[in-house]
């Protein structure tokens, strides 16, 4: 990682308009062609930089090891589209309601923050979070682990939105779109859609406020769409435009991109592709050890604490077990405060390792009854990753 | 949003953008405007270099290629499949001619 101090100091020996790119820091995802760039950007600290246009930034995962909220200049960014907004206005700004309503609206900034508002601290996931794992490997962003973060959301329910307008009877779907577009006009625009029912279900979140702040712009300023326990495809960033429906929505953005396998593992054998498919939903369950890395070294004999999250699609954890030997054995760890059944939930358990090579394993189970699988299951897409996450570590 | 909160918000980051003379303006508070670092990632140099600049780059970086997975799974059937997702599903207005040299450079490069 690189330290403040050293940050300036480069800063100091550049010229006054050199980009912080060229300082050319890079660190290496533990995949093949894996390295990539530390990079900064306005309101953000170094990020992985998977792609600069449209931006793509990925956390570095030590971020976890420091609480279960993610800082916002630590938050990961991903786009689609290159046409990303890098003009807002706030007070002309609007977010219009429109389709299937009784009344189309066009809400701005303090309308939005007039109505009653609420808070949900809730995890956002990228559907292919942890791709660069995938063996065989896939096409698409080549991700780490860090494309994920946990915040207190604070905004309106999309319900009392959706109240004000006047949802009509025959409606089926709510669609989203932002303020970023493609750079030609065939590509199909960056829309997302939720069943009605999902839309009203009084969780799903205009959000204006992140960890106590506006939104950082890159993370969807001023008004992004915040959809507890759903993969990060459908928290659509600086939201303009609601529109009700009264059909299934086919955009390419749901009827052919972000779909998973329709069975019941949501995989495929690996290499093969899926029969038939549906839109991707929520989280699966997954855990990590964020205290010690790959290739730490810890001694032996004496006691050490590890330290990780867990985190579902919103039924919560139920339990969270360790194991020091590669999956031998199991001793459930403690579970620290419930931020709620979105957010990541600490955990902790004192181990004492004998001296040698032990593989650290931790598997977390659900509320739901769901746990992680021991090999990984895949899909063509490199989505819904969950494997039981194993760090090596040497005691001496 | 006030330039002091912006600056607050954006933290070191924040200080060292507006030392560089990039990042994050808000002249007279709004609107707020968000300046991209200039794009370091480029196109590696290879046979046909200004056709793959011209017609990927329009639309994104060099690191999307770069970043890919490599190795026997990833050659040509690979990249004439991504060059063809581009020009069928994403409307990439890419010359007929131009397929095989873009193929045969992503091949060769990456």
């Amino acid at each position: 990682m690189i330290d403040r101090r050293r940050l300036l100091a480069a800063l100091g020996s550049s010229s006054a308009l050199a980009p912080l790119g060229a300082l050319a820091q890079t660190m290496t995802l533990p995949f093949g062609n894996g390295e990539r760039p530390l990079v900064t950007y306005p309101q953000k600290r170094p990020m992985i930089g998977l792609t600069s246009r449209p931006p793509q930034l990925e956390t570095p995962f030590s971020v976890f090891n420091d609480g279960v909220i993610t800082p916002n200049n630590a938050f990961f960014v991903r786009y689609h589209l290159a046409g990303i907004p890098t003009e807002i206005d706030p007070d002309t700004y609007t977010v219009e309601v429109k389709g299937k309503v009784e009344r189309p609206l066009k809400l701005s900034l303090a309308d939005i923050k007039r109505l009653p508002s609420v808070e949900i601290v809730a995890v956002n996931q990228c559907s292919g979070n942890s791709r660069g794992f995938f063996e065989p490997r896939v096409a698409g962003g080549q991700l780490g682990n860090g494309a994920m973060g946990n915040a207190r959301w604070k905004g309106v329910p999309l319900k009392a939105v959706l109240d004000r307008a006047g949802v009509q009877k025959d409606a089926r779907q709510v669609t989203f779109n932002g303020l970023d577009t493609a750079i030609v006009d065939k590509t199909p625009d960056f829309v997302k859609a939720l069943d009605i029912d999902q839309a009203r279900d009084g969780q799903v979140m205009l959000a204006y406020a992140m960890n106590g702040q506006d939104l950082p712009f890159l993370n969807g300023f001023p008004v992004r769409l915040v959809v507890p326990g759903y993969y990060g495809t459908y928290w659509v960033k600086h939201l303009s435009e609601i529109t009700v429906i009264d059909s299934v929505f086919d955009g390419y953005w749901m009827k052919t991109a972000y779909r998973i396998p329709d069975n019941d593992c949501n995989c495929t054998p690996p290499g093969t592709p899926p029969k038939t498919t549906v839109p991707i939903g929520r989280f699966t369950v997954r855990s990590f050890i964020t205290s010690v890395g790959d290739g730490a070294k810890l001694a032996a004999g004496q006691p050490i604490v590890l330290k990780g999250i867990a985190f579902d699609g919103g039924t919560g954890i139920k339990e969270v077990a360790v194991s020091t030997d590669d999956g031998k054995s199991w001793i459930p760890a403690k579970l620290g405060q419930e931020l709620g059944k979105y957010s990541f939930r600490e955990w902790q358990l004192p181990v004492t390792l004998t001296a040698g090579p032990h593989a650290l394993k931790v598997r977390a189970a659900s509320n739901g009854g769901q746990t992680q699988p021991m090999t990984p299951l895949w899909n063509p897409a490199g989505y819904l990753r969950n494997v039981v996450e194993t760090v090596r570590v040497t005691a001496a | 949003m006030k330039r002091s909160n912006v600056l607050a918000l954006a933290g070191l980051a924040g200080l060292i953008v507006a030392l560089s003379g990039v990042g994050l303006v808000a002249v007279d508070a709004k609107p707020l405007t968000y300046v991209l670092p200039d794009e370091t990632a480029a196109f590696k140099p290879g046979p046909n270099l200004d056709v793959v600049q011209g017609n990927c780059g329009a639309c994104h970086s060099a690191d999307y290629i770069a970043s890919q997975p490599q190795g026997p799974a990833f050659k040509k059937a690979f990249w004439e499949a991504e060059v063809t997702k581009m020009i069928k599903v994403y409307g990439a207005p890419i010359d007929e001619a131009d397929v095989p040299k873009i193929v045969d450079y992503l091949t060769q490069i990456y």
